[in-house]
């Protein structure tokens, strides 16, 4: 193997995770670089969280190579956890104590004093804008509060790598935003982000890099912006006839796009050139209900890639 | 299961430390909640079997100069012991896998498997000494005590409760619900409670039965405590304490490896 780069914050080849006899993850490579932001995209099952807690040296690769920070994941967990914020896709705030106390204690593990916790602690609550709710007990909040907490949480160490498992997850709009507005602000400070998510907007905004797992595998790869170009094409045309048309009149489109999708309510079709597609449909005598021209977005890469329907 | 107990990641007392401070906190704010039952239980208790009843009974044969009071003062202590770590050590570690899974917030940071078990080990032995001392200090009140080696009663009910506490803790972790929890006390700690020499000494069971009080840690735990409350030796002289002693000893270093071993096997997935 090549001498560890050391701008290559974590890097994984042939990564394997098994529980029992099943594969969960499967012979996996990627790098991520000091500074990125990288995704991994995947439906339910994917083995997204998998990879992310091996990451997060709290289980044990099963086959392959990980390094992290340069280390070893199962020799020197410990040291690199030190270095590490996580945010676990599923909550572990302590409910019966209060906000800040859940910062100051979870800052203990790490073995940092008190002094410094406390003024960290108030730092990272305004930072999340939980700062009026500091001395109320974690119980009654909300769910996109306690998210946001837990994010406040996972920098309390000053972490250089921070590993993200749905953050938003649950989030009103609001919410969302807020958190991906303080992400992007701790990228700017040169925190390296980790995340997995189902939102492609979210992908979309905060990932320099993606990958798109199904069944364990990658599936594909790349900057969101050539995934839509590898795997889309630049406009998606929105056509809706009126019900139970939408199948017969799919052929008659043909040769105008790339690809069609036929759905149960309208029909997809993927062009270079929205309009120009839109003006020949309706040379061809046809009058969708409804039409929408529209750029790709990720949204048509995953489902390209990983399918409309949840069993396959 | 070589990378498994690796991946692990050691231990280091500095870093179980910051796992103990974690269940002070929360002591801390809780600890009103506990302190009735703590102090209510020991005079209710004394005050009920010891004077009320023991104005009726002899305990044992040949205890003729131990008033019943004198005679289960320690059988109590012990017994509380072994309750605390019960309590203590099943529904807190199951609620730190599965409910609040402290264990698991705990585990994303520097700590260890063994940080996190070894930490709250010794919180469940730290909340034993507390209840035994309390409850020797109201038998003493009581004037259930003959001798100043009573002190070393607490010493002891921390080795009963590291008895119980280990091999309960070994089998909380492995726990889905809290059901077992509640068969684990009508089947194995409210039995011991009666027959482990608590209340009568075991030479009074039938003798078919009595070898399995012997093989009780609570029984073990009580002649060990009653030895030092009174001040007599029992019958056996000190061989007898040794073997009391390696038997609590025993019973909580194979409960440690096997809580070990669970506990691994429960976080490191
Ligand atoms: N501890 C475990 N024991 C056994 N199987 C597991 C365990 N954790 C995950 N799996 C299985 O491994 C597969 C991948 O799970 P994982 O949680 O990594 O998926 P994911 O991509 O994060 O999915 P989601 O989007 O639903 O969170 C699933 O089939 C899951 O059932
Ligand atoms: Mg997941």
């Amino acid at each position: 193997m090549k001498a560890q780069d050391d701008a290559t914050l974590i890097s994984a080849r042939g990564l394997v995770k098994k529980y029992g006899d099943f594969v969960a993850v499967d012979h996996i490579d990627f790098e991520v670089a000091a500074g990125q932001a990288f995704g991994f995209l995947g439906p339910n099952g994917a083995g997204k969280s998998s990879t992310m807690r091996m990451i997060g040296c709290v289980s044990p690769p099963s086959g392959g190579t990980l390094r992290i920070l340069g280390l070893d994941p199962v020799r020197d967990g410990p040291r690199i956890r030190a270095q590490l914020g996580v945010v676990p896709q599923q909550d572990t705030l302590d409910l019966e104590l209060t906000v800040r106390e859940n910062l100051i204690v979870y800052g203990r593990y790490f073995g940092l004093p008190r002094s410094v916790l406390r003024s960290r602690a108030d730092e990272l609550l305004d930072f999340v804008q939980l700062a009026d709710r500091a001395n109320d007990k974690v119980e009654p909040l909300s769910g996109g509060m306690k998210r946001r907490l837990t994010i406040a949480r996972a920098l309390i160490n000053e972490p250089r790598l921070l590993l993200l498992d749905e953050p938003t997850t649950g989030l009103d709009p609001q919410a969302r935003h807020v958190v991906w507005d303080r992400l992007f602000r701790l990228k700017q400070q040169g925190v390296t982000l980790v995340l997995t998510t189902h939102y492609m907007d979210e992908a979309e905004q905060l990932c320099d890099e993606l990958v798109v797992m199904d069944k364990g595998r990658i599936i594909a790869r790349g900057s969101p912006w050539q995934l839509i170009e590898r795997y889309s094409t630049r406009d998606v045309v929105e056509l809706r006839f009126p019900l139970g048309e939408n199948e017969s009149v799919a052929p008659r489109i043909d040769g105008l796009a790339e690809r069609i999708d036929v759905l149960p309510d309208r029909l997809l079709v993927y062009t270079h050139d929205g309009d120009a597609c839109l003006a020949a449909v309706h040379a061809r005598g046809l009058t969708p209900v409804a039409s929408l021209v529209r750029r790709s977005t990720l949204e048509d890469v995953f489902l390209r890639l990983t399918g409309r329907s949840l069993i396959d | 299961m070589a990378a498994t107990r690796a991946a692990s990641g050691g231990f280091s007392a500095s870093r179980m430390w910051r796992c103990y401070r974690y269940w002070v906190t929360g002591y801390r704010r809780t600890w009103r909640g506990s302190v009735v039952s703590t102090a209510v239980n020991p005079v209710l208790y004394l005050a009920a079997m010891g004077v009320g009843l023991g104005s009726l009974i002899r305990a044992a044969p040949g205890s003729a100069e131990l008033s019943y009071l004198q005679f289960i003062a320690p059988g109590l202590v012990a017994a509380t012991a072994m309750q605390v770590a019960a309590i203590e050590a099943t529904y807190p570690v199951l609620a730190s896998v599965k409910w609040i899974r402290t264990y698991h917030a705990m585990l994303a940071t520097p700590l260890s498997v063994a940080d996190v078990f070894v930490g709250h080990l010794l919180w469940v032995l730290t909340r034993v000494a507390m209840s035994a001392a309390f409850y020797l200090a109201a038998v003493a009140a009581f004037g259930g005590i003959r001798s100043v080696f009573a002190v070393a009663a607490v010493p002891i009910s921390l080795l009963v409760g590291a008895a119980f506490a280990a091999p309960i803790a070994a089998f909380a972790v492995v726990q889905e619900h809290d059901n077992g929890f509640s068969a684990l006390q009508r089947f194995v700690i409210v039995p011991m409670f009666l027959f482990s020499g608590t209340f009568f000494a075991v030479s009074q069971l039938p003798s078919w039965i009595r070898p399995l009080a012997y093989l009780t840690p609570l029984w073990h735990g009580v002649a060990l405590t009653r030895d030092a409350t009174t001040g007599i030796l029992e019958d056996g002289g000190w061989p007898m304490v040794v073997v009391h002693l390696s038997f609590l000893i025993g019973c909580a270093a194979v409960g440690s490896v096997v809580a070990a071993r669970n506990f691994r096997h429960r976080l490191v997935e």
